[in-house]
């Protein structure tokens, strides 16, 4: 699903450069969970915003589905981050003046669904994430916990490749991050393929493989044995 | 671009953002609103300073005879001027070129009857000629003529307002009616666009009133018109040379600011029509400003507007929205509102001023008016403004890379 090839990163501090990503090497299959695992300044953040497009490498390739992701303006970016992936941000990143509903539906409206059909498919992935309920409710109506999972079905309403999760629980105490992380347990069960940047050690191990960064170089990958938030709920 | 579920979105944004929506549209309709009310009242003054002369003809000059202040050649100072028939002659006769027409002009106030009917009015003891200066409409009847004036015939012409009053309903024409004791025939009824009082005169031959008064040929003002094609300059030439003779005739010194004096209505009417228009650049230029500083005022409140939703545009981005979509969302929404507005504001502006009509009078106001034509393209001016003034910023906008627009917090 995703294939990475040489991947290199520098970013202009002044007179100085800093190299954040020195080569970077990996691939992700269909149906994966994978926890991208390093200290802050590691480059985790950097090649998240790179897979997402949010970002562009200085040399490497980089492959989505096959397609090559090169050569992106800013309307070819969002042509392929509206096709392709789904975000989850720390800071949920939801529009405040938009009820539960709306931002869901939100990046369907971008992909120029009818509106009908719309409200019909967010209403689903609200229920799937458990607030059907609170659909008509402002993100600020909403506890921390309940805003990351509008913002989880916000990144699963479009049907993305990928979903890239950017420390989706740094916001949020144990327990909630333990309840978002269930949800995304369950969501990769139905087959979808997920990343995750965090720092925290506990969340890495509910994903079923780690890549540890280091300085800007993958230090180890390594598969690991899944451990299930619903064992902590 | 134009589907409805853009337009929806759009909506939406907008009810959503009320304070946004709210300060945006306000710019606008302030600055349109003021903009017409400001056209309309300095139209309105130019329409009150046309209305003094229009009911009167500007080439006119009213004489009217004073007392003198200095002795000049050996007259006493302190000597009533008089003028009498010869007087009328002897400018006709001296100034043939420029003058069109003379008349004597003698007012007396008295007691006048018809039937039971009775009340005071001004009779004012004319020439033929008299009709021009006045420009008085007559609504039956004839006016006064020369025939009159020769035959001393005992004819009267009537105002509007007095066979309103004297004869009720009735039609007064060839009745007759007790004018200070004399009795006369009414010819002719008039009317007078300069109001009321103009209506409330009745008009009479000179010679008739010389000789109810013992057959005197004393004058008391003498009315001038001259040829109109003389212009503004040669009516001041002739101002001068009429005065110059006058003072001659009369033996009044030529500094005596008090024995006669000429009532040059040509030259009041050309002073006013400057001061109505110094009065015009000013309003033009005020309401220019005004327009000015809300094409500013909006283009500020976008340039806002853009920076405050940075984080929302990069959330939208990250959601898969183009530039160009990003673009065209914020200048429909910014367009759409200030529109809306823009026409509120100049149908308000229009229907204050439409509503004002003679309102206003007292101020020298009168049927304050704006130039449709003028008022749309304001308003275009500012919407298209406002519409550059956020395109600039929106782009800038849709340019941010998301992850620097999502890092703003």
């Amino acid at each position: 699903m995703i294939e990475i090839k040489d991947l290199h990163k520098s970013y202009k501090m002044g007179s100085n450069s800093l190299h954040v990503l020195k080569g970077i090497n990996f691939t992700v299959k269909e149906g994966e969970l994978v926890a991208i695992m390093g200290s802050s300044g590691s480059g985790k953040s950097t090649l998240l915003n790179i897979l997402g497009m949010l970002d562009v490498a200085d040399s490497g390739e980089y492959k989505l589905d096959g397609v090559p992701i090169k050569d992106l303006n800013e309307t070819k970016a969002a042509k392929y981050r509206n096709k392709f992936l789904g975000f989850v941000f720390q800071s949920f990143n939801l529009i405040n003046y938009k009820t539960a509903l709306e931002n869901v539906a939100l990046p369907l409206y971008y992909q120029r669904i009818p509106r009908k059909e719309r409200q019909e498919k967010a209403l689903k992935y609200l229920e799937m994430v458990g607030l059907k309920e609170w659909s008509h409710h402002l993100p600020n109506e909403l506890s921390g916990g309940q805003n990351q999972r509008v913002a989880v079905a916000r990144a699963m309403a479009s049907e993305p490749k990928v979903i890239l999760a950017d420390e989706l629980t740094g916001a949020l105490d144990s327990t909630t991050s333990y309840e978002v992380m269930e949800l995304v347990q369950e969501i990769n069960d139905q087959g979808n393929t997920i990343l995750v940047v965090t720092h925290e050690d506990d969340i890495a191990h509910m994903c079923k493989r780690i890549v540890y960064l280091k300085d800007g170089v993958i230090i180890k990958d390594e598969k690991v044995k899944q451990v299930r938030a619903s064992e902590y709920v | 671009m134009f589907s409805r579920d853009n337009w929806k979105e759009i909506f939406e944004t907008i009810q959503k953002n009320k304070l946004r929506t709210f300060l945006s549209g306000f710019t606008v309709a302030l600055g349109i609103l003021i903009f017409v009310s400001l056209v309309g009242l300095t139209n309105g003054l130019q329409n009150t300073f046309d209305e003094f002369f229009n009911d009167d003809s500007t080439n006119t000059f009213f004489i009217f005879p004073g007392r003198t202040s200095m002795p000049y050649k050996g007259y006493k100072s302190n000597r009533q001027i008089e003028f009498d028939n010869s007087d009328l002659a002897d400018i006709e006769k001296n100034f043939s070129l420029f003058v069109q027409y003379v008349s004597p002009r003698i007012d007396r106030s008295g007691l006048v009857k018809y039937k039971n009917e009775s009340n005071n009015y001004t009779t004012r003891a004319v020439s033929e000629s008299y009709q021009f200066a006045e420009k008085t409409i007559m609504m039956k009847g004839r006016y006064l003529n020369l025939d009159d004036i020769k035959g001393k015939a005992k004819y009267a012409v009537i105002g509007r307002l007095v066979e309103q009053d004297l004869f009720n309903d009735e039609d007064a024409i060839g009745e007759y009616i007790d004018i200070a004791g004399s009795v006369f025939k009414v010819i002719g009824v008039f009317q007078d666009d300069a109001g009321d009082d103009e209506e409330r005169r009745i008009y009479i031959p000179y010679t008739t009133r010389q000789l109810i008064e013992k057959n005197t040929d004393k004058i008391n003002q003498i009315v001038v018109g001259f040829k109109p094609e003389i212009g503004y300059a040669g009516a001041m030439a002739f101002d001068k040379s009429l005065d110059k003779f006058l003072r001659d005739k009369k033996y009044i010194s030529p500094d005596d600011q008090n024995g006669i004096y000429i009532r040059n209505v040509m030259d009041q009417y050309e002073q006013n029509q400057q001061f109505a228009g110094v009065l015009a650049i000013i309003g033009g230029a005020i309401a220019f400003g005004t327009i000015l500083a809300g094409i500013i005022g909006i283009s500020n409140i976008m340039v806002f507007v853009v920076k405050e939703r940075t984080k929302e545009l990069g959330i939208r981005k990250a959601l898969g929205a183009t530039p160009r979509a990003v673009v065209s969302s914020i200048l429909l929404e910014s367009t759409f509102i200030t529109t809306i507005s823009g026409i509120f504001g100049m149908i308000l502006g229009m229907a204050i001023l439409s509503s004002m009509g003679e309102k206003l009078k007292d101020y020298f106001i009168t049927n304050p008016y704006i130039n449709l034509g003028l008022a749309i393209f304001a308003t275009i001016l500012l919407i298209v403004c406002g519409a550059i003034a956020g395109y600039i910023p929106a782009r800038r906008a849709a340019r941010i890379k998301p992850i620097v627009a999502l890092r703003d917090d």
